[in-house]
């Protein structure tokens, strides 16, 4: 089965806060009822050597994520990608996104439902 | 039908609604007067166009059906549901009767205007309690340990207030050519994901760290910060002041520190007394000399030579004051003395801060203390970031006396990329923040002279306009020197969040003749008032914000039916109590405000936002340099000696320390092993949620889904310790009460520390009149009254508790 969009969201989990910004923006967009959105974020506590720990936090499409179809018509970026705290969601084509994923690590290109 | 059109209103968040401290720009999407969307205003220089989930919230906020829409008049008796609805005109009689009865028979000052955390409010408290003639406005938290006790601080030592720069002052903000990215910033004490303290962006960090900023993360948690830090320095919480000096050791031992700032705009070479510890002055020593008047050791001519405050120069042309040694000094009697120059007793202060005591006393070790501090003097520029933990401990001032001699010794004060002095915009001061002095002021000094804490504590009769919450607290119930009769509280509720130790603030509002409470929703607190007012969200309202930058209105983009603006509200008052009441309208009043910036609220919300000028005070660079922070526009500082003060002169004559120290706090493992012994943990509060400001957004669907519970977070070998897992109910207990969580088992904490979340209360647990606030409040187990010596700070991030498994014992809270 091929994807009919050939759009996706490229997330930079290096500089995710983990403020939801994106949740309760698609919340809006959208008018889902709590707790349903179309962006969650999960909050993981890496275990590293030596007793060491890191903190990810990850965003990520849920099911109900259509990328903004309105709005990206209307040449707008989807909703949590305009109003990320961090900066750290971009909207683009995978071809354009994939380019960006070679420049730096720490990110993951997302192909929503 | 008919088809409306939807209109956008460009303006400025505020307070009520996002609740926060403010500062972003948006557009609300209106139609048919009401709230269809609320976006970022990409145009905005300090968010541009990003927003928070408290703002993305507000179409369920504005509309939500537990808003108060009418005024209440209480019928039952106090803290039950009992109210009747009131029209406005019926509310402000009642106000007005009962307040002028308590006005007349003990005084203004036995009413207390309450608030929670800074919003635009303050300057409207302020003046209505002018206006009805009592000094007496409370920051409802002990300590008033947020904030206002940095600033103070600062205010003692350095003249005035810094904050990391982000370049949120220039035009085109990270490009502008006069900017420099910080190599290094400290965040102390900070997490950013849900807040914006100090009137700063939290996120403008991350734009930095893209930047290439590299950070030294101060705290106990394992934070976003401490995960991406160059250095993570896991601090035992209360002990900061231990690792600033731990810092400052290590910089003036390697000698890392920038010698030119020391010399020229330092007190350093100030002489200070062998025999009395205080500094030398020119009465000391001269005949006619003034006591304002300081001298140093000049090793041209091998002589005193006198620093003239008022002329902020040398009685000689060409002195080079020594920095070291002893000096033999002839006081006026004759007596013979020895002096050493404050740089000598600063460096005595902080010589037994070696990074193996540090690590003694703050658990981190020595060795990253020391690659930490020379990372950080080496880096240029540097800032620091430092968040309300800082004001959370009873010594708050030498600890940040501390912090302030890292940026300014390290030459980072007032550069580019350093730590800026911060003013209102255009010195439009509608705020009276420490140290400010607004269009909204005291009729005279001697309406202040009764203010609660005023002659007790040496900042609140220099910098600090408000009385001293836990002198008040102490006040409601000795009724000495004058009883405390009324209190105004507006957008406060502490019961819930800004009050320690709760069920003594019940039994102080049950002890009141007559409160007032002025809120959105009905709170725990508001159970307490004989009226209530129904307050308005930033979006129903005009304002002004000339928090630091930029120079901003809100601009009132709908109404709600019922609902007035706190402005609205304290004016109508202001006005039935002040018959020579200054304003006619509320806009001549913003107008006021705003005549320094040469705009009228009009033109600038024509014009959205504004940014100081070159060369004005309220814009960096270098103001010490180019006289712009004096009143006699002299180079140098604001401070009593005109230079950065390593030997705090105001504390001298507050009889306190004048060089930084730390003392252990009240209730740790280290003052009180006896406690210890019961409770076993180091109990740390207040982690920020990305979902709730403080006590509030609890009954938002979207924000509440975010963060359902009260969590406790707890290490997972504590947990297996105490057989708690994740996700069960536990009580956290100590000498004070207890209150109960739900077990949040992670490693983001460590094992000797949990960490408890603030704020909690069950707005939906409507068959309590109280909506349970006292039942996962972890205020149960903070007491009040543990103010530091200048009656500043407050032991709330570093407490002691024991924890246990709910199920083990009848839940019986």
């Amino acid at each position: 089965m091929s994807k009919s969009s050939k759009n996706g969201l490229l997330i930079d989990y290096e500089y995710c806060t983990g403020c939801f910004a994106c949740t309760v923006a698609c919340c809006q967009e959208h008018g889902w009822e709590a707790p349903l959105s179309g962006i969650k974020i999960m909050e993981i506590v890496q275990d590293l050597p030596k007793g060491k720990a890191y903190l990810t936090f990850l965003p990520f499409p849920t099911e109900l994520c259509v990328l903004c179809s309105k709005r990206t018509r209307e040449g707008l970026d989807p909703t949590c990608v305009k109003h990320c705290m961090a900066n750290c969601l971009t909207y683009g084509s995978f071809q354009e996104l994939a380019k960006k994923l070679e420049q730096k690590p720490r990110m993951v290109l997302w192909s929503p439902r | 039908m008919e088809k409306t059109k939807t209109k956008i209103v460009r303006t400025t968040t505020w307070s009520a609604g996002p609740g926060c401290h403010g500062g972003c720009g948006v557009l609300a999407h209106i139609k048919d007067n009401k709230l269809v969307k609320l976006e970022g205003d990409p145009d905005h220089p300090w968010n541009q166009g990003r927003l928070c989930t408290r703002a993305l919230a507000m179409t369920q906020y504005i509309d939500h059906h537990d808003r108060l829409r009418s005024p209440l008049k209480r019928v039952g008796k106090r803290g039950e549901d009992q109210f009747e609805e009131i029209t406005w005109e019926e509310a402000f009689d009642i106000i007005e009767e009962r307040m002028k009865g308590i006005r007349d028979e003990f005084g203004p000052e036995s009413m207390i205007f309450s608030m929670g955390t800074g919003r635009d409010i303050g300057p409207w408290i302020c003046m209505l309690a002018y206006a009805f003639g009592s000094p007496n406005v409370m920051f409802a938290l002990s300590g008033n340990a947020c904030y206002s006790p940095r600033i103070a601080a600062l205010d003692t030592v350095q003249g005035d207030y810094c904050v990391f720069d982000a370049a949120q002052w220039l035009p085109g903000r990270y490009d502008n050519p006069e900017y420099k990215v910080p190599e290094c910033m400290i965040i102390w004490g900070y997490n950013i994901s849900a807040t914006c303290p100090d009137n700063l962006f939290g996120h403008w960090i991350i734009d930095l760290m893209k930047k290439g900023t590299k950070i030294i993360c101060i705290d106990p948690r394992l934070s976003f910060f401490a995960s991406r830090s160059k250095h993570w320095l896991q601090i035992r919480p209360g002990t900061d002041a231990a690792l600033a000096l731990g810092f400052l050791q290590v910089i003036i031992k390697e000698e890392l520190y920038d010698a030119s700032f020391l010399e020229t705009w330092t007190d350093a070479p100030r002489l200070v007394r062998n025999d009395t510890g205080k500094l030398l002055r020119e009465s000391d020593i001269f005949q006619t000399g003034s006591d304002q008047n300081f001298v140093v050791f000049d090793t041209d001519s091998n002589t005193p030579v006198i620093w003239n405050t008022l002329e902020q120069a040398y009685g000689k042309a060409s002195a080079t004051p020594a920095l070291t040694g002893i000096f033999d000094i002839t006081l006026l009697d004759g007596t013979q003395i020895t002096c050493t120059s404050v740089w000598e007793k600063f460096k005595e202060s902080c010589a037994p801060y070696t990074p193996e005591k540090v690590e003694e006393i703050t658990f981190v070790p020595a060795l990253k203390i020391q690659k930490a501090a020379r990372f950080y003097a080496k880096a240029k520029p540097a800032a620091i970031h430092w968040g309300v933990p800082i004001d959370m401990t009873p010594e708050i001032t030498p600890l940040c006396h501390a912090i302030a001699a890292l940026w300014a010794l390290t030459g980072n004060l007032d550069v580019p990329g350093g730590n800026v002095f911060t003013r209102s915009a255009f010195n439009a001061v509608a705020y009276a923040l420490p140290g400010a002095e607004g269009v909204i002021k005291l009729k005279d000094q001697d309406q202040d002279i009764p203010r609660i804490g005023k002659d007790a504590y040496g900042p609140f009769n220099k910098f600090i306009w408000r009385c001293q919450t836990d002198k008040v607290m102490e006040q409601i119930f000795s009724e000495k020197p004058y009883p405390v009769k009324g209190l105004w509280m507006q957008t406060c509720n502490p019961l819930s969040g800004i009050g320690l130790d709760p069920k003594q603030w019940q039994k102080a509002f049950e002890k009141l003749d007559f409160i007032v409470g002025v809120d959105l929703f009905m709170t725990p607190s508001l159970r307490y008032a004989d009226i209530i007012l129904p307050a308005a969200t930033f979006l129903e309202k005009d304002g002004v914000r000339s928090w630091w930058v930029p120079l901003q209105t809100i601009n009132k983009a709908m109404t709600v039916e019922g609902c007035r603006p706190d402005v609205e509200i304290n004016f109508e008052l202001s006005k039935r109590f002040d018959p020579d009441f200054k304003w006619d309208t509320i806009h001549a009043l913003f107008d006021e405000i705003l005549k320094p910036s040469g705009m009228n609220f009009k033109t600038l919300s024509e014009k959205g936002w504004a940014l100081p000028p070159e060369n004005s005070a309220s814009r960096p660079y270098r103001r010490h340099e180019k006289g712009l922070l004096r009143s006699d526009k002299k180079p140098g500082f604001a401070t009593p000696s005109g230079k950065f003060e390593l030997y705090a002169t105001l504390r001298e004559e507050w009889n306190l320390r004048a060089t930084p120290y730390f003392k252990e706090p009240p209730f740790t493992p280290v003052s009180r092993p006896d406690l210890f012994k019961d409770y076993p943990l180091i109990l740390s509060t207040g982690r920020r949620s990305p979902a709730f400001f403080h006590a509030e957004h609890r009954n938002i669907p979207w924000l509440r889904a975010l963060d359902p519970d009260p969590v406790v977070e707890i290490h997972p070998d504590t947990a297996t310790l105490y057989a708690i897992s994740n996700g069960e109910w536990v009580v956290l207990e100590n000498w004070m009460g207890k209150a109960r969580f739900k077990a949040k088992v992670t490693k983001i904490v460590p094992p000797w520390m949990v960490m408890a979340a603030h704020g909690w209360w069950f707005p939906e647990k409507k068959e309590d009149p109280l909506f349970h606030t006292f039942e996962s409040n972890i205020n149960m187990l903070i007491p009040m009254g543990e103010q530091g010596e200048d009656g500043l700070g407050a032991p709330i991030k570093h407490l002691l508790c024991s924890i246990r498994k709910e199920s083990v014992e009848v839940k019986n809270v």
